[in-house]
């Protein structure tokens, strides 16, 4: 009986191993890293891209979905071969110190300020991103920041910074949290957030939250692949790496990108850069 | 009473600077019933130790069956043949039926009738079934004694086995041992502070004071015609410690 | 795109792969470091002990970090290529049940009286015997070390998400995935995923409970 039972719970080990191999994707002509933002996991973009990806050149693409600082970081230690992340200055410093080989942006969203329906920013709507930003610090009213060091986080200093105000207001929370967290702290809380239009399209169901503005040029959330430089050893992964830049850069994949999340949210998510004439840029 | 069983000689065992035992020269014959005398501390579980063939010893050496023992030590077909009944025996957490076979088991000798037989011998066929943990201080004393006897041993090595049994079980055991001494020429050695028991059942009588044999003698001498005085102290219960 | 199922069972399967191999290895290695500390006495055994309980307090994200830090391209392991991978995984989960069930392990061993050793060995049993009565004597406790490992690594997130990075098809597992279904706002799918992993330990459990069941007759 004892022996049985230990018997049987050895089978399913077993039998859970083998399966396990058997769920592993066929092998790959060669597999790379990509480090970046959850927005792009999250909104279920890349779940389409990497098969794609897989289909016309063989390449497998591991996805690691981390903050911005973070998958920055894993590049620099050479744990990431491709980054596709959302902060210009940071990115642009990244590749400037000698980590990246190229940075090319590839399509971009924007952010949209959120807040509580019947909050006062609702009730009387800001004229300007500076009136909305400035409105919160001199009313102290409930502001939530991801203060991850990830794009979205990176975004919103920029923006305070733009305004010349410093976030010391005591309403002024930090999350500390990924995206959708900090939506739902913001909800709970009938705060103000800032957050990119394809997370607020795919979670918007969720929450009692409503964008109180959007549309300023300064909200553009610009998308970035760049090529980790790597240690030198694996230059077929550095090619790989350059290969899933091109691929990102195709008419097909940007017509793919464009028409992403059309039939689930009646809008598209993200606006490939550099494509047609006024595919760039939020209507 | 015919050959030299176990002969010890220039025995010292230390337990940080006192001597714990000390036996200059002692014998067992094969098939006799030796009692160890003595008051508590004096040496007495000690010397079974020694004479189970699990005890390192410093010095001197001991020889059984025509064999000497290296640093006291036996080897496990001799330990085989020598089962210790120990006064505080702890018991496997199985059945009783379970730790009466153990030894069988360990010779790849099970064998259901030899485990039925002890039990009906000893009184425990209503206990076979339970856990050996949950048995009183006798009962588990009687168990300690059948998964030894049960070996059907050469020697057979008892600290107090009596000692917390009620009169009849006393009687019993003693019958028992009895029985089993007669039918297999079993050697005993048997450490008892109760003297009606040394005198009942014992061919010799060793006396331990504070780690030191002070007199063997048959039975009869020791408690007739004791040669130390304080052999004659320790019968005629003067003796006071 | 895979169906639901496929991906539920995927994962499922990965999870249980992952951390049956790392319960497994981590008896392999721990039991028998556990019933020879159980049964040695030497000077800083308690030193030992105090480090043992200790490993049991650090938390998962600790081991993962430090992990991370050897395994990563650019640290001292590099060369192994283990980051982002399985192996990785259950290189962390083994960090992380190893002190559980060494010292479980020691304490089970500890517990039996070393009388009961003489007494065992006086009614005729070689040092081989003597080691497999001894491990059956505590095997209730060597089955609480092992459901313990389980437990820990079946239902740990900080370390596999650092150094596993919760790759779909690779190294997502059970709990990777609540936490990122639950970052998607797919509360359905991760309360789904959760009710499955309470499941699974109450399988294990009730397993166990059954083992020791048997014992104790």
């Amino acid at each position: 009986m004892r022996l049985s039972l230990a018997g049987a719970a050895s089978l399913v080990w077993l039998i859970a191993i083998g399966c396990m191999e058997q769920f592993s994707p066929k092998p790959a002509a060669a597999t790379i890293t990509l480090a970046t933002t959850t927005s792009t996991q999250d909104s279920g973009l890349l779940e389409m891209l990497c098969p794609m990806f897989r289909a016309q050149t063989g390449i497998d693409v591991k996805v690691i979905a981390v903050g911005t600082g973070q998958a920055l970081e894993l590049g620099r230690r050479g744990d990431a071969d491709v980054l596709l992340t959302h902060a210009r200055v940071a990115e642009e410093e990244f590749v400037r110190q000698g980590y990246g080989i190229v940075r090319v942006p590839v399509f971009q969203n924007d952010f949209v300020l959120l807040g509580p329906p019947d909050g006062a920013l609702s009730l009387n709507p800001p004229k300007s991103l500076d009136d909305a930003f400035g409105r919160c610090a001199a009313e102290n009213l409930p502001f939530v920041s991801r203060d991850d060091d990830s794009g979205t986080h990176h975004k919103e200093k920029e923006l305070w910074q733009s305004i010349s105000l410093e976030p010391t207001f005591a309403n002024y929370l930090r999350s500390g949290s990924g995206m959708a967290r900090t939506l739902r702290i913001a909800d709970e809380r009938r705060a103000c957030t800032l957050t990119d239009r394809a997370t607020w399209l795919a979670l918007s169901g969720e929450f009692h939250l409503r964008v109180i503005f959007e549309g300023d040029p300064r909200l553009k959330n610009p998308y970035a692949a760049i090529v980790v430089k790597g240690d030198g050893q694996s230059p077929a992964r550095v090619r790989a790496a350059h290969q899933f830049i091109e691929f990102l850069q195709k008419e097909t994949t940007r017509q793919a990108i464009q028409e992403f999340g059309k039939d689930q949210y009646g809008e598209g998510l993200f606006f490939p850069d550099g494509g047609a004439p006024g595919a760039g840029q939020k209507p | 009473m015919t050959m030299a069983l176990y002969r010890l000689e220039g025995l010292r065992l230390a337990r940080g600077t006192e001597f714990e035992l000390t036996v200059d020269e002692m014998t067992v014959s094969s098939g006799e019933t030796l009692c160890l005398a003595g008051p508590t501390g004096s040496g007495k579980t000690t010397l079974l130790r020694v004479l189970s063939g699990l005890q390192p010893i410093e010095s001197g050496r001991v020889q059984f069956d025509g064999r000497i023992w290296c640093h006291g030590m036996a080897s496990l077909a001799e330990i085989r043949t020598i089962a210790l009944v120990p006064q505080r025996p702890i018991l496997l957490s199985r059945s009783v039926r379970a730790n009466l076979e153990y030894g069988l088991l360990l010779r790849r000798a099970a064998s259901d009738e030899r485990v039925d037989a002890m039990l009906t011998c000893l009184g425990l066929t209503k206990l076979a079934k339970q856990a050996a943990n949950t048995l009183s201080g006798g009962q588990m004393q009687l168990v300690a004694l059948g998964r030894a006897l049960i070996l059907a041993p050469r020697v057979l090595l008892l600290d107090e086995p009596t000692a917390n049994l009620d009169p009849q079980c006393v009687a019993l055991v003693e019958q028992v041992l009895n029985e089993y001494r007669r039918s297999r020429n079993t050697t005993l050695i048997w450490a008892t502070h109760n003297l009606f028991q040394t005198r009942r059942v014992a061919d010799r009588v060793a006396l331990l004071l504070g780690g030191q044999i002070v007199e063997v003698a048959s039975c009869e001498e020791f408690f007739d015609r004791p040669r130390d005085y304080r052999t004659a102290d320790f019968v005629n219960g003067r003796m006071v410690y | 795109m895979n169906s639901v199922p496929a991906e539920v069972w995927s994962i499922f399967v990965l999870s249980l792969g992952v951390s049956g191999t790392a319960v497994m290895v981590s008896c392999a290695a721990g039991m028998p470091m556990g019933v020879w500390l159980g049964l040695h006495d030497f000077s800083g055994k308690s030193i030992v002990r105090a480090l043992i309980f200790t490993g049991m307090a650090v938390p998962p994200v600790v081991v993962g970090l430090l992990l991370y830090l050897l395994l990563s391209r650019s640290g001292p392991l590099g060369s192994w290529e283990w980051l982002f991978t399985r192996r990785a995984m259950i290189l962390a989960q083994v960090l992380l049940d190893l002190p559980f069930v060494v010292g479980i392990t020691m304490t089970a061993i500890d517990a039996i009286p070393r009388e009961l050793l003489f007494q065992l060995r006086s009614l005729g049993a070689s040092s081989w015997q003597l080691r497999c009565t001894l491990l059956s004597e505590a095997e209730p406790g060597l089955l609480l070390a092992f459901a313990t490992a389980l437990g820990r690594s079946i239902s740990e997130v900080g370390a596999v998400l650092i150094v596993g990075g919760n790759i779909g098809g690779h190294t997502r597992v059970m709990t990777t995935a609540i936490v990122l279904e639950t970052s998607r706002g797919h509360f359905a799918m991760a309360v789904g995923l959760g009710a499955i992993l309470l499941l699974v330990a109450l399988l294990i459990n009730f397993l166990v409970a059954c083992l020791q069941g048997r014992i104790a007759q």
